[in-house]
């Protein structure tokens, strides 16, 4: 395998690592304060969905984005009432949100568009351009450098960019801020923060929007980005990849970063077979190269991967007590 | 004259027909500390949840430092001044003592300015309050003591002048405990005013200026602590209330039907909650257990009725109970011999949705003489259910109505009549009177008498003194996990046992549990290295 190729496939990586990177990073952000929120998958499905009904429409995508962050915001506005005003099941609540997208996504789809469930294709305004980045033409011919720039860094959509932004601005929120501190502080003894003045269930939801913006963004990258149109279960499992990375990130936005890259690298060499075969001699099913995250999925949930400590306070609602 | 640190007035709190605080009314002088004394339940928490912002008073006015002052949340109460240090501690374990300190008393949006400041605050505060605690130190690697400081600390941080502490030594070891009181007699010396919450006698003499005495929601006495003494103060804690005594023979016991010797028990949470207790019961006496709740009598019962596993060794007519094991369950205790009459009969001793003729064969349900071929019997149980209810008087004698139906001392004779039937060897009973009207009371006792004449072992718990007087035929104290003196009823009274019940003592023996608890304590750091 040469250098070109071996860029091209870390290029496929971090394309496909985008999305679940996004969604990982909203998931942090949910379960930080205490939240758990497997309906990832679902507000990613809707958003998708949204971003490319109104980009197509409209004819523009940031008018596409806005609905995608929209409908997510939405859904985890039904999240967080169920499960921090109504002190709910946050499992049930975040399942009965990816059923409700799942099916809600489709025949609204149907009934819009008339093609079987899936929006028309996206063209041009419509959809994420990939950027190139300034003097990527130019470098190009620098030896090593030159093609690192211009295949791996250069030319991916704004999205991909904010994505990967979005790690050390995470980290600087969550471990610099008082913002931050508060929101773990909510996620590990809820009774600390109440009993300190500050309302556990601002925080609660403030978590839970951003939430919901970052599933957006990931729904709509999806969509209007990675594909060019929505089609029926587009997410197809990433959101709760997304939350096996979450476990195996423990929690932490840099790791977070590495475990989505990884998930991205297995999705990336699904579509290139030839590779595995070059390197180890043996050719590869197919089928086992796509079966691969998921397999990981389950070591990584069933606690093959070291021990992550969730958020003590994950996943119980906050009732006053004495 | 200054204007008192807190003054309440007719604070009244119900919890729909619970009346947890009735008419309170209170002053506290700055620059003092004054003691709230009484028993669990007796309303001190929530008169204190009501000052720091938890619960609305349904009356009432609250003035702090001379000025009227609405606390609707806990923000409310930290702007007044006032802090509070929870029995359980509010911190985040994962988080450093600075992180904890400045968690909602951040200066700005950013952390460092803030941890900087605590930083150096901080260190003013070990100074002049001899607080020390390590800054960075992760909270769970701290000990209790070290803790509770750090939420000590937590209220200087935010410049409360008012300190509330909720039964602070109940997770502290006596040397710690010292610690504290040392501190807080430093904070009194530096102007600040402190309400220490705590049913312990000893802590209210040796630290208080004024002490509130608290029973059944009512302020029964405020004194002050020079002025009077622990003997005064546990018949205000008690209560002197006419005794129901009992008619009943002396007791003429035979063989020891009960031995437990060295007995431990550790709870869920990991908590060492009886520590080595032996006792004995024997055939045709009833062995009263008195003491404040919560000091270790329920794990004694559960670990005696099999639901519940601990460590030492428990003899039934001589031969060896199985505390951890295979037979370490309801159904082998009740196969030995043991009836239990469990304390919470509402969830322990009933199902509350069945009827009361399945409720009187719960636990011995797998009796061949229920059974009718493959099916239960269940016509005979009705027959025999309707007859015991007669017997024990249950009103109305309805064998088909549901247990929720029936009064709290028509639910008791239901389980006792159930318990008493099958004739045991031992019977254990907890609370046989919590929540059962007068007429009920005298019928159970009665009961419970009528059982130790035919020659049966007893082992009555119950935190009210009357009862433990009136019926046992030997008294044993409960304090902390520990017994800490055994009396005959007729050579006692409430006075006496009230102070034993607080932990008091004259006995040189008893008084060496601190040493006891600490070889225990190096016991289970061994088990738990192995």
């Amino acid at each position: 395998m040469d250098f070109l190729t071996l860029l091209q496939l870390l290029d496929t990586t971090v394309r496909l690592a985008t999305p679940l990177l996004l969604a990982c990073l909203a998931g942090l952000y949910s379960e930080r304060a205490g939240i758990f929120d497997i309906g990832l998958e679902g507000k990613m499905l809707a958003a998708a969905f949204f971003s490319a009904a109104f980009a197509y429409s409209t004819g523009s995508v940031w008018l596409g984005l806005l609905a995608g962050i929209g409908v997510s915001l939405v859904l985890s506005g039904i999240h967080g009432l169920a499960s921090i005003t109504f002190r709910g099941n946050q499992l049930i609540s975040g399942l009965a949100i990816t059923m409700l997208a799942g099916g809600m996504t489709v025949l609204i789809a149907q009934d819009w568009f008339k093609q079987g469930g899936r929006t028309p294709q996206l063209e041009g305004a419509a959809r994420f351009e990939p950027i190139t980045l300034p003097f990527a033409e130019t470098l190009r011919e620098v030896p090593f450098i030159g093609p690192l720039y211009y295949e791996l860094i250069s030319g991916h959509p704004i999205l991909v960019y904010i994505a990967f932004a979005l790690v050390p601005l995470t980290w600087w929120i969550l471990f610099r801020t008082r913002f931050g501190l508060r929101l773990r502080a909510v996620g590990e003894n809820p009774a600390s923060v109440d009993t300190a003045g500050v309302s556990v269930v601002a925080l609660r939801y403030s978590a839970v929007m951003i939430c919901g913006v970052l599933c957006g963004l990931a729904g709509a990258y999806l969509a209007t980005a990675l594909q060019a149109g929505f089609v029926k279960d587009m997410t197809a499992g990433r959101g709760y990849i997304a939350l096996a990375a979450l476990i195996f990130a423990k929690w932490r936005p840099w790791y977070a970063l590495w475990a989505t890259l990884l998930f991205g690298l297995f999705q990336a060499l699904e579509l290139r077979p030839d590779l595995i075969q070059q390197v180890i001699g043996v050719k590869v099913q197919v089928q086992l190269l796509g079966a691969l995250p998921y397999i990981l999925t389950v070591v990584i949930l069933a606690g093959f991967v070291g021990k992550a400590i969730p958020p003590r306070a994950g996943g119980e609602p906050y009732v006053k007590e004495r | 004259m200054t204007a008192p640190a807190i003054e309440l007035k007719g604070i009244s709190k119900a919890f729909g027909p619970v009346q947890a605080n009735k008419d309170i009314s209170i002053s506290v002088q700055p620059g003092t500390i004054h003691g709230i004394i009484g028993e669990n339940g007796a309303g001190k928490s929530t008169l204190m949840s009501i000052l720091y912002g938890f619960y609305k008073a349904d009356k009432g006015e609250i003035f702090i430092k001379g000025d009227k002052t609405q606390i609707p949340d806990s923000q409310a109460a930290i702007a007044a001044g006032i802090g509070m240090v929870f029995q359980h501690f509010k911190l985040v374990e994962n988080f450093t003592v600075l992180e904890n300190i400045i968690l909602g008393a951040e200066e700005g949006r950013l952390l460092r300015p803030s941890l900087a400041k605590a930083r150096r605050t901080l260190s003013h505060l070990a100074e002049e309050y001899e607080l020390n605690v390590d800054p960075d130190a992760l909270i769970e690697n701290l000990s209790v003591g070290h803790q509770q400081r750090v939420e000590i600390l937590k209220a200087l941080y935010r410049q409360a002048d008012i300190l509330i502490l909720d039964e602070p030594t109940g997770v502290l070891t006596p040397a710690e405990a010292d610690q504290l009181f040392r501190i807080l007699d430093r904070l009194r010396e530096e102007g600040k005013t402190i309400v220490l919450i705590t049913h312990k006698l000893r802590e209210i003499m040796e630290i208080t200026d004024t002490v509130s005495v608290m029973r059944r929601g009512e302020m029964t006495a405020t004194v002050k602590t020079s002025e009077t003494s622990p003997e005064h103060l546990a018949e205000l804690m008690v209560g002197r209330k006419v005794l129901l005594r009992v008619d009943k023979k002396s007791a003429s016991p035979g063989d020891v039907v009960l031995e437990v010797e060295g007995l431990r028990v550790i709870d869920d949470k990991g908590v060492l909650r009886v520590k080595g207790i032996d006792l004995t019961v024997r055939a045709g006496e009833i062995l009263g257990i008195a003491g404040v709740a919560g000091n270790g009598q329920s794990e004694l019962l559960e670990v005696l009725g099999g639901f519940a596993d601990g460590k030492g060794n428990i003899r039934i007519n001589g031969e060896e109970l199985d505390l951890t094991g295979k037979y370490s369950d309801g159904q082998s205790r009740r196969a030995r011999g043991i009836a239990h009459v469990p304390e919470d009969r509402q969830r322990e001793g009933l199902i509350m949705e069945y009827t009361a003729w399945e409720n009187t064969i719960f636990g011995y349900h797998l009796d061949p003489t229920y059974q009718k071929g493959i099916l239960m019997d269940n016509v005979g149980i009705q027959a025999e259910a309707q007859a015991k209810m007669e017997r024990f008087d249950v009103r109305p004698p309805h064998p088909k109505l549901a247990a929720k139906n029936f009064s709290g001392g028509n639910q008791q004779k239901i389980v006792l009549a159930r318990e008493i039937e099958r004739n045991p060897d031992l019977l254990l009973i907890g609370q046989p009177t919590r929540g059962v009207d007068i007429g009920a009371i005298e019928f159970i006792h009665q009961q419970i008498i009528s059982l130790r004449d035919q020659g049966k072992a007893i082992l009555l718990v119950s935190v009210e003194l009357e009862e433990i007087l009136s019926l046992s035929d030997r008294i044993a104290v409960m304090f902390d996990g520990h017994i800490m003196g055994e009396r005959m009823p007729d050579q006692t009274d409430e006075k006496e046992l009230g102070l034993l019940m607080a932990g008091v003592t004259q006995e040189p023996a008893a008084a060496d549990y601190k040493v006891v608890d600490q070889q225990f304590a190096l016991q289970d750091q061994e088990l738990g290295g192995a």
